[in-house]
């Protein structure tokens, strides 16, 4: 496996983490590494996802609150599996 | 207790208030908007100096005028700025903004149009130019320690790398360089919203966070509930930001904050380019988010170099300050290379530390304030852009 990280997660409470290679296809094996203190781990890509954008840690429902830096980012508004893809058609803001 | 960054040391330009500038400008400086051909006439007319237009200047009135003139008079005064000529259609604003600048010490000129015209106005405010371009460009650059810079932040066209790799690189800056005295900026009122909680508890004391809390708030509810035609989600974060992968305000703010690093405290809030009066430290500055405005303002507020942590690649520039680029997103360095100083993007293949790219980034604040032109310097970009609060009577 290589060294180089397919998904970065910020903290260890974190339920989502950024995929930071290019061409990422859903399948893959991803060596994964949280920046907090680059400890590692695996995960299977469940969807070809864009560099940047971000997968779901665990499996998250409609209501659930999606976590990185540690930190509440936004409301779960649909059923997302473990290995998804998690954007705006999937989480939304709580303000405004 | 010294560090390894006690000693660095910078050629600046001292100016007569003691302040520290890295670049040598002289500027002509329109009042309002209907001065600008004037002073683009001038600038064209004496080569070294520099015309900064804008769109405002008349009819404003209350708190909205207030920012207009602390902008001018601020950017006037800014230790990156030698001398300048102020030109305006009428004598009262433009002398209110001449003698403000003349505070500083530094050499200012006036002249107003009505009554004279801009053939005449242009002809005597060349010959003012010219004189302080024999002057600025004798002026040389002394040894100045880093310490006594004023360094201002904001990103822009974040995406999920400026959380990870570009803004934690500027905090760990911050944090290793204003132990050592710098004086510091930071802002984005409306882009710290889902990290409010954490930002309140980064002022130096109680008193000063809950004042913190109060300007956040009132933002909030003056602004953005007042005039809100839907949740803001195509607006912030940006469609720039969702293609970069980022899905709410409160995730952009979570990694906006990281650009303060994990040590460092803010002493005390600043109003859209109100310049600091407590002395070193960093300050949080009222502003937007928008990038023009924001660096206009800290620019007005004193800042003589701007670092700018961006992910999809935002190409901002100022025409008084350097704004030094840094970007953790190994495309953005392929695609848009020639608008990026930093490369921090080994952050992101954990080949480089963020403890690395502050030390890298301190080294470029160090080469650009000697002289090196920034990528935004050399790519001609000096955007110069007035907060407007309100619509003019």
């Amino acid at each position: 496996m290589s060294n180089i990280p397919h998904l970065l997660v910020h903290d260890h409470e974190d339920n989502v983490g950024v995929v930071v290679v290019e061409g990422l296809t859903a399948g893959t094996e991803m060596f994964c590494c949280v920046t907090h203190d680059n400890s590692t781990f695996t995960l299977t890509a469940g969807a070809d996802v864009p560099i940047w954008h971000k997968i779901a840690l665990k499996d998250l429902k409609n209501g659930d609150t999606a976590v990185k830096y540690g930190e509440d980012i936004g409301k779960v508004i649909a059923d997302i599996s473990k290995g998804e893809h998690v954007h705006t058609h999937n989480c939304k803001t709580k303000r405004w | 207790m010294a560090s390894k960054y006690s000693n660095i040391t910078v050629k600046g330009f001292r100016r007569e208030n003691g302040r520290v500038g890295v670049r040598n400008h002289v500027l002509i400086l329109p009042v309002d908007d209907i001065s600008n051909a004037a002073c683009e006439a001038v600038a064209n007319n004496v080569k070294g100096t520099m015309a900064i237009p804008h769109a405002y200047g008349r009819l404003q009135f209350g708190e909205d005028l207030e920012v207009h003139f602390r902008t001018m008079i601020g950017t006037g005064s800014n230790a990156n700025v030698h001398s300048v000529v102020v030109i305006g259609i009428e004598p009262d604003w433009t002398k209110r903004i001449a003698d403000g600048i003349r505070e500083t010490g530094k050499e200012v000129a006036e002249f107003s149009i009505e009554q004279k015209g801009d053939f005449e106005t242009i002809r005597a405010a060349s010959w003012a130019a010219k004189d302080f371009v024999h002057k600025a460009t004798e002026v040389q650059r002394e040894e100045c320690s880093i310490s006594e810079l004023w360094v201002s932040t904001k990103c822009g066209e974040s995406d999920t790398t400026t959380g990870l790799g570009s803004c934690p690189t500027v905090g760990n800056m911050y944090d290793k360089l204003l132990p050592e005295g710098i004086t510091g900026f930071f802002g984005e009122t409306s882009e710290i919203t889902g990290a409010e909680h954490i930002c309140q508890k980064r002022a130096i004391n109680e008193e000063v966070g809950e004042r913190w809390y109060k300007m956040w708030k009132a933002y909030q509810d003056d602004v953005i509930f007042a005039h809100q035609t839907d949740d803001l989600s195509d607006s912030q974060p940006t469609k720039g930001n969702i293609l970069g992968g980022l899905t709410t305000i409160e995730e952009k703010a979570l990694g906006n904050l990281e650009k303060i690093g994990r040590t460092s405290q803010y002493i005390d809030i600043l109003e859209p380019a109100e310049q600091p009066n407590l002395g070193k430290g960093l300050y949080f500055m009222d502003s937007s988010s928008a990038a023009a405005e924001c660096v206009t303002l800290m620019a007005a507020g004193g800042a003589v170099i701007h670092t700018f942590p961006t992910g999809q690649g935002n190409v901002v520039g100022n025409p008084i300050v350097p704004v030094i680029k840094i970007t953790a997103n190994p495309r953005t360095v392929r695609t848009m290379g020639e608008h990026i100083d930093v490369d921090v993007s080994g952050i992101l293949r954990r080949d480089q530390t963020i403890d690395e790219a502050g030390d890298a980034l301190i080294d470029m604040i160090r080469r650009t304030a000697n002289g090196r032109n920034t990528a935004a310097e050399a790519l001609g970009h000096r955007e110069f852009s007035m907060t407007k609060l309100y619509r003019s009577a």
